[in-house]
């Protein structure tokens, strides 16, 4: 399926979803997809459908439901870590 | 004079200012149109629904639970909750929050190029709260208009790099790098936890990461969760103890917002324990609106901050909300919460026994989030410098700390008429205290020169001390 809405999650939808928000944003302008939407919120607002892509904590990927498909999960060791965004972004992408 | 009222209108309009704090954000980063105008009407609009948030939170749940608690106990009980208290305070401190907020920001960036904490502070909530905070405090000692918004900025600048400044030397063994740096207001709380924590440290201690610890208590991390179960268990005792002290045959006249309970121009009958349940709920409720609010503000305005700085502070160092540790460590952040709550549920005995044998005080209920949030990275510090004992003794001492901190701050609110609610974050609470009390001793124009030689002292010393060797080398 092709990627067109990225969501970042976190406990309370502010500081660390936000931050990766804004990694993803700049990864995607690297990789001349700025067409893509990215937005941030709670991980309760995670559901089927709600993004094509779920870019979560490895903390939090747990809080990913079960019908979600495999493919769209994204789940970061470090989520300050912007080589890990790119290849795990890059693969995602298929690029 | 028509025109000036109308923009002294906008200018006195905290919605409207907000929303131009994120379009001159935009606007200097050259964005497209299209995208300031999509800013900035998310940021009007998430200040609106903050609005909206406050007051669904103290009309349906805040003020019938100082009611109730009040009624049961004979005391006063706070929820330490920063989007509560936020909510309050904005409603007559909202212009000078959003310019104290703006001016910090950019005193931020100074700060970090001309002294040597070059932290650029990101963590966009804590920093609307903290001004806040100091807009209500510093009003206390007599302060407004220009003065407020200039001492209030000069001081949120000096936590914005101070905070991430007392946390880094144990921030930098957890995350291994100086290149990031933990921005959240619970800051000397963790300072401490890491103090006690290295107090343990030994050649063989264990770390949490070590054992094996049951992840299951995660689902707390949902804020909506989290909140709603603490409520809802708060609001079901309290309001036990009132129903068994006979609160529902009470004439319903001497109490303002408990119409609902005591079934007064309802058409249904409610139970006590269904009011319970859905008044804690909505408590959560209301804390899900205000976040959602202050989302839409923060997601503009921060990231043009960030740009901005980055621009202007070479080698500027992004300090972050406290989750980014939390993957290091994920049994610490456990064990540190679950520690974190006991301590808090000893401090509040510990209240109790001193409002009713020494002098009278507030009670402060523990709350799952400021336990969970900061006592999980109490815990993350406490393990990085003494491992499991140094972990869980950590985030005991910042449980109590956190407890007995915002007990001794409430004086300072009351005053304002905010009882029901406090901050909870060990930040807000010692500057309150230290800032609300320099504002009762030297009201005026001292407490202005104060805010402002604090802000200059980094500066000063920057240029005057000799540069250490490592610091030197680095320029």
């Amino acid at each position: 399926m092709e990627i067109k809405k990225i969501m970042c999650a976190c406990g309370s939808g502010l500081g660390s979803s936000m931050l990766v928000e804004m990694n993803i944003k700049d990864v995607l302008k690297k990789l001349g997809r700025e067409d893509v939407q990215v937005f941030h919120s709670v991980t309760g607002d995670i559901r089927l459908g709600a993004a094509d892509l779920f870019v979560v904590g490895r903390d939090l990927a747990a809080f990913i439901p079960s019908d979600i498909p495999e493919e769209q999960h994204c789940i970061l060791t470090n989520i300050v870590d912007k080589k890990e965004l790119e290849a795990k972004l890059r693969e995602k992408f298929g690029m | 004079m028509a025109v000036i009222d109308f923009i002294v209108n906008i200018l006195s309009t905290p919605a409207i200012l907000v929303g131009l704090l994120a379009f001159l954000g935009l606007a200097l980063q050259r964005k497209p149109v299209e995208e300031i105008a999509l800013g900035t009407i998310k940021t009007i609009v998430g200040f609106l629904v903050l609005n909206a948030g406050s007051a669904f939170l103290q009309s349906d749940s805040l003020n019938a639970f100082g009611e109730v608690f009040n009624y049961a106990f004979n005391m006063q009980g706070v929820v330490p909750n920063n989007e509560a208290v936020v909510s309050m305070a904005l409603n007559d401190f909202g212009q000078a929050s959003a310019l104290i907020m703006c001016f910090g920001m950019v005193l931020n960036i100074v700060l970090a190029r001309f002294s040597r904490m070059h932290y650029i502070f990101l963590t966009g909530h804590h920093t609307l709260y903290m001004a806040c905070m100091l807009a209500v405090v510093l009003s206390i000692g007599g302060l407004d208009g220009w003065m407020l918004i200039a001492a209030g900025s000069c001081i949120l600048a000096v936590i914005m790099v101070l905070s991430p400044a007392y946390c880094q030397p144990t921030f930098r063994k957890i995350v291994g790098t100086d290149d990031i740096a933990l921005g959240h207001f619970g800051g000397i709380g963790y300072a401490l936890a890491g103090k006690v924590g290295s107090l343990f440290k030994s050649k063989n201690s264990k770390s949490t990461e070590d054992i094996n610890f049951p992840q299951r208590l995660i689902f707390l991390r949902d804020n909506t969760v989290a909140i709603g179960i603490t409520m809802v268990a708060l609001f079901v005792i309290v309001t036990g103890v009132a129903v068994g002290r006979g609160i529902l045959s009470e004439d319903p006249s001497q109490f303002s917002y408990l119409n609902n309970l005591l079934n007064v121009g309802t058409e249904t009958t409610n139970n006590w324990i269904v009011w319970s349940v859905t008044s804690g709920l909505s408590f959560a409720g209301g804390v899900y609106i205000i976040l959602s609010g202050v989302r839409m503000i923060v997601g503009e305005i921060v990231p043009a901050f960030k740009g901005i700085a980055e621009k202007l502070v070479p080698g500027a160092v992004p300090a972050i909300d406290c989750p980014v540790c939390y993957p290091y460590a994920p049994n610490a952040v456990l064990i540190g919460f679950l520690t974190s709550f006991v301590a808090g549920i000893v401090g509040l005995f510990v209240l109790a026994g001193i409002n009713a044998a020494v002098v009278p005080c507030a009670l402060i209920l523990p709350g799952v989030v400021p336990h969970f949030f900061c006592g999980a990275t109490a815990g993350v510090f406490g393990n990085a410098e003494g491992g499991l004992k140094g972990c869980i003794a950590g985030a005991f001492v910042h449980g109590l700390f956190i407890t007995f901190l915002p007990a001794n701050c409430m004086p300072v609110f009351t005053m304002l008429g905010f009882t029901s609610a406090t901050f909870s974050d060990a930040d807000f609470s010692w500057l309150g205290i230290l800032f609300g009390n320099l504002a009762q001793m030297a009201p005026g124009m001292p407490l202005f020169i104060i805010c402002v030689i604090c802000f200059l002292l980094p500066i000063l010393y920057n240029f005057i001390a000799p540069k250490p060797k490592k610091a030197a080398d680095a320029e």
